[in-house]
């Protein structure tokens, strides 16, 4: 059946930068991002929702790209972990994670640095129970969450300035 | 992981989703947020031939308050936008119910007709609709007419919509003064659905109880209501016996399903104690008390 199927014309626009393709409906957005663009810095974790390393930013806000189609995100502009950094200067997120331990095995990092950028956004001084709450849908398995909590308080001093 | 293969269509209007949906029959399903339908679809549950993107339809996610003290929430508003606007300001249990629902990326995506529309005694906003006896505006291919929220599901994931009919639009006028509502639910984590939720919605005279709707979800294949407990309540003050045997009532009407979440007995431990909970914090919340309830997750 699957050579039956018509293919989708997309654009999105991924930090960015712009890309058209003809993708099959069933394309999830993940998989666009990194097997037909190649940017592999967006991970899938457990591929169903809940472990939110897949996370990106679509239209500024968090979304887990396992449960996206890539023809859904036709026209939205999209941004992913391989944008944070500027010029070759980490951006204040990143800084945090790495001077805090904010990280182990890495796995869930880029997840949790996107759904960090869009709490920021939406509460650049939030509690610590409002990180909780704002990264409760990214599961980290090494790090006990604490030093990601203090990663991204740190990251909101100092991106207030 | 793929969903089988499919036909994507994506519909620029509402009699055009209807009429494509008509035409395509039970071979297509309607596309909200697909945070329930395209997880499904992953794991080959359910295998639609053709997908009908309803998600760009204009006009279709407002949330507004109208003439009448009359709350209209679009069917394709987002759990994130119902949890910032407005309404949720104003109605707290609205915002402990639309903020509490799974996690930041599944808000930015799942809409609360989508929720409705799967027919699942997990969702939150189901039960939260039925404390406030919302009813739904629904067009299909025959027009449009109105469905109260208790009668929408006949059975687990099963509604009375007809083939190509769909959900537009939520409706509930606002309670009166001296009313309060609460929303609890409990869940394993985050992203899960709820072990058990409860919703209660009051309106206290001089202490009395003059209105009062108690709803339970993940307690049964369908929303659990009971006008036994509601019974207990109505016309009489919320003394903690009269708590304890309205939430007997409901807890006897509950039929909660052992699974992965609990056993049959946890459940109604779980559900006792969040009935107990929404009442308190409804009542309290009659009286103009500002208190921070949601979901809560071990």
């Amino acid at each position: 059946m699957s050579e039956d199927i018509d293919k989708v014309s997309i654009q999105i626009t991924i930090n960015g930068q712009h890309y058209k393709r003809d993708v099959e409906p069933r394309l999830l957005l993940v998989q666009f991002i990194r097997e037909e663009l190649g940017l592999t810095g967006t991970h899938i974790g457990c591929d169903v929702t809940y472990c939110g390393a897949c996370t990106l930013l679509v239209d500024g806000k968090p979304v887990k790209s396992c449960t996206m189609l890539a023809v859904q995100a036709d026209g939205c502009e999209i941004h992913t972990v391989e944008g944070l950094e500027q010029d070759g200067e980490l951006h204040p997120l990143q800084k945090a994670f790495s001077e805090n331990h904010g990280l182990q095995c890495g796995y869930c990092t880029p997840g949790m640095l996107m759904s960090s950028m869009a709490l920021l956004a939406e509460n650049p001084d939030p509690s610590p129970d409002e990180i909780r709450k704002g990264i409760s849908g990214n599961l980290c398995r090494c790090t006990g969450y604490n030093n990601i909590i203090k990663s991204i308080q740190a990251a909101a001093k100092e991106m207030a300035g | 992981m793929y969903p089988a293969p499919f036909h994507y269509h994506r519909a620029e209007s509402l009699e055009g989703a209807i009429s494509l949906l008509a035409e395509l029959g039970d071979s297509a399903r309607a596309l909200a947020g697909g945070q329930t339908l395209l997880v499904w679809m992953k794991l080959r549950f359910d295998e639609p031939q053709h997908l009908v993107d309803v998600s760009r339809i204009p006009g279709l996610s407002e949330i507004r308050q109208q003439a009448g003290d009359e709350v209209c929430i679009g069917a394709l508003a987002t759990h994130a936008e119902i949890a910032r606007s407005a309404i949720a300001e104003a109605l707290p249990n609205v915002l402990d119910c639309g903020s509490g629902i799974a996690d930041a990326q599944i808000r930015s995506r799942g809409t609360i007709g989508g929720a409705l529309g799967s027919a699942d005694p997990s969702c939150d906003w189901p039960t939260l609709l039925h404390t406030f006896d919302a009813v739904l505006t629904c067009t299909g291919p025959e027009g449009t007419r109105t469905i109260p929220v208790s009668e929408l599901v006949e059975d687990i994931y099963t509604t009375i919509l007809k083939p190509a009919e769909l959900i537009t639009e939520i409706r509930f006028k606002i309670p009166p003064e001296n009313s309060g509502g609460a929303y609890c639910g409990f869940k394993r984590c985050a992203p899960a659905y709820p072990t058990a939720s409860a919703g209660v919605q009051l309106t206290l005279e001089d202490d009395i109880c003059s209105a009062i709707r108690i709803a339970l979800g993940s307690a049964g294949l369908t929303t659990i209501t009971s006008q036994e407990a509601e019974a207990v309540l109505q016309g009489n003050p919320l003394t903690e016996a009269n708590i304890d045997k309205a939430t007997e009532a409901i807890v006897a009407a509950a039929d909660p399903v052992p699974d992965q979440r609990g056993s049959e007995d946890f459940k109604r431990a779980v559900l006792r104690t969040l009935v107990k909970r929404a009442i308190d914090i409804a009542g309290r919340r009659c009286h103009g008390e500002i208190i921070k309830g949601h979901h809560e997750y071990v």
